[in-house]
């Protein structure tokens, strides 16, 4: 069964940290009536790559899985890097899975209809390969789409069709594990959105691998992520700053693109990057204001990056309050909003001399305007 | 005076793209400078109509659920995104055709599945695509090849025609809600050409009385390239 025949009975949850700290509980469905005329959200229109394979080690017979970790360059969907595993699947714990057989290069690994050249091992780790698939870009993305499986884990038993792995914003397939906040997205809540005067805009960032079972490779990620911004997101971004409206992010690639794309002003240049290293508590955020994002343990480098948004007792007064409420984990579709402390958001730099005529503005930080039109009280 | 399309680097979708009209809208479409993706089931005339156009040929059957997000992540994956998507791919139903009381029930349900659920399901996948190239300011569409027979009621045309007149109205009312997204959608019937599809229907028919599909895919251009942003360009004769 999938997730699309068997929809959760409970509606999502949806829990809302303001930057003071202070907490509110509300359905997932509220997020249409938060925020304010001017405020610009920013989500990740990458759809995902079913970028579990598993084939057949050529040298010795033996099963292998190879999960694509990484582009080696964005669009050329013929060379990744990629993690080995041996027999078995998603079912087994990847802590408890067994090695692939001994990799060498210029080993060939069958994988369906598709053939793959071990080219080099990664010095940074002897799980880690770089694969070259034999044949065209479009052969190639054939044998991925018809052979392989989002990449999945042992904690979710059911196994997932590709569209389980698809946003409704889903565009160009380039991510390797979904970005999974942008679940929490449908056409719906845009239309509301738009109708309230809030913006909406997209990037594309290559979500890679988000854990490898193995201690010493999850401390390399996330890996270099490559992104694409399009001219009018980086536009909206800039004006959305420039009139002191709130950017607010749906997942934490959202966050690690534009951050990475933002220049030390803060301005978002359009194009093609990569983003590099791990955003954590000493990285100052330029661009973003709010994150939304799943439910996330605190050994994840998701997490890591929250601690640029909140102080580490307010994470954890977050963390108890997802444990008490029973808040289910970030494929299950529960979110957090976490808008960015205060003092890390009053860089005077960034503000205009005069508010636009054209916004209701109080003369507050925007920090001191409530997330929630409404209030939220449900 | 005549005018020129030109639709270069505009990306475009076609299902059933390996005979009748959706053949004749890959080749005009790939040689007015578009980037073609066109579907269909069979691999050897995938592959023949690949080589011969140069657009980027993908196998699969729009009729089955499984296949519908392989096909969609390799038009997306092979055009880096996605303008137009012109859902052509048609099944008859019963051929011959029958009376609807003659109609075995998995021929209304194959009809159904190839002309209404599987165009639901292509363009429900690939709508984040399109909604992208709309923000981006490139326009987007959905063409849904629809027909008389969703329009007028004939004897023995009841699986197909009633596949295709679900399949109107659907164009009609996602039309309504994706206006603000950006993303326009026609529901364009292309006429009585000349065929496979319609000599199965029509054996008989005198074909020199039908249109050609070249001819009807003209048309269908036209049209779409009047419904994007600035792809007509009037030229001295």
């Amino acid at each position: 069964m999938t997730r699309s025949d068997a929809p959760s009975l409970e509606p999502a949850k949806l829990l809302v940290v303001d930057a003071d700290g202070r907490m509110r509980h509300l359905p997932r469905s509220a997020l249409e009536s938060l925020f304010m005329p001017g405020d610009l959200v920013v989500a990740n229109d990458a759809a995902t790559l079913p970028a579990s394979l598993h084939g057949t080690h050529q040298p010795t017979g033996e099963p292998i899985e190879l999960r694509l970790a990484a582009w080696v360059s964005m669009h050329d969907p013929t060379r990744f890097d990629a993690v080995a595993f041996g027999a078995g699947d998603y079912r087994t714990r990847t802590e408890d899975r067994p090695p692939a057989p001994p990799l060498s290069i210029g080993d060939r690994i069958g994988i369906g209809p598709l053939a793959a050249v071990i080219e080099s091992k990664h010095h940074r780790h002897p799980r880690l390969f770089r694969v070259r698939f034999l044949g065209s870009r479009a052969t190639v993305l054939a044998g991925i789409a018809r052979h392989g499986k989002p990449i999945q884990y042992a904690h979710r038993p059911e196994p997932l069709a590709l569209w389980d792995a698809w946003t409704r914003i889903a565009a160009d397939p380039i991510a390797l594990e979904p970005p999974s906040a942008g679940f929490a997205l449908d056409w719906r809540i845009l239309d509301r959105w738009r109708r309230r005067g809030i913006g909406f805009a997209t990037l594309t960032h290559a979500a890679g691998i988000s854990s490898t079972g193995d201690a010493t490779l999850d401390a390399l990620l996330p890996f270099d992520e490559p992104y694409r911004i399009p001219e009018r997101t980086a536009a909206a971004v800039n004006a959305a700053r420039s009139r002191r409206g709130r950017v607010i992010a749906i997942g934490t690639t959202v966050v690690r693109a534009l951050e990475a794309a933002a220049k030390s002003t803060g301005r978002v240049e359009a194009g093609d990057g990569v983003a590099t290293g791990r955003i954590g508590p000493e990285t100052p955020l330029r661009t973003v204001d709010a994150i939304v994002t799943g439910v996330h343990q605190p050994e994840d480098s998701h997490y890591q990056l929250l601690r640029a948004f909140a102080g580490d007792d307010v994470l954890s007064r977050i963390s108890r309050a997802l444990r008490e409420h029973r808040y289910r984990d970030h494929e299950a579709g529960d979110s957090v909003l976490i808008e960015r402390l205060a003092e890390a958001s009053s860089d005077a730099s960034m503000v205009p001399k005069t508010p636009p005529s054209n916004m209701t503005w109080d003369g507050h930080r925007f920090s001191d305007r409530p997330l929630c039109q409404s209030s939220g009280a449900r | 005076m005549q005018n020129e399309i030109d639709l270069s680097g505009l990306r475009v979708a076609v299902t059933g793209g390996t005979s009748g009209l959706g053949l004749a809208l890959v080749r005009l479409l790939a040689a007015r400078g578009a980037r073609v993706a066109f579907i269909a089931r069979t691999a050897g005339p995938v592959e023949q109509i690949a080589g011969e156009t140069g657009a980027c040929g993908i196998v699969g059957d729009v009729g089955r659920k499984d296949d519908i997000h392989p096909i969609a992540l390799q038009v997306a994956g092979n055009l880096e995104g996605l303008d137009v998507l012109i859902n052509n791919a048609s099944s008859l139903g019963p051929v011959p055709l029958v009376p609807l009381a003659d109609t075995e029930c998995e021929h209304l349900e194959l009809a159904l599945a190839v002309n209404l659920v599987g165009p639901f399901r292509l363009t429900k996948a690939l709508f984040g695509a399109l909604a992208a190239s709309a923000r981006a300011g490139h326009g987007a569409a959905v063409i849904n090849i629809s027909s008389d027979a969703a329009i007028n009621a004939y004897p023995e045309w009841g699986a197909y025609g009633a596949s295709k007149a679900a399949l109107h109205h659907l164009s009609a009312i996602w039309a309504l809600e994706a206006a603000a997204e950006g993303i326009i959608f026609l529901s364009l019937d292309p006429g009585d050409m000349d065929t496979p599809l319609h000599a199965a229907a029509v054996p008989d028919a005198d074909r020199a009385a039908l249109k050609r599909p070249e001819i009807a895919a003209a048309e269908i251009v036209h049209a779409l390239a009047a419904a994007l942003p600035s792809r007509i360009m009037a030229v001295a004769p």
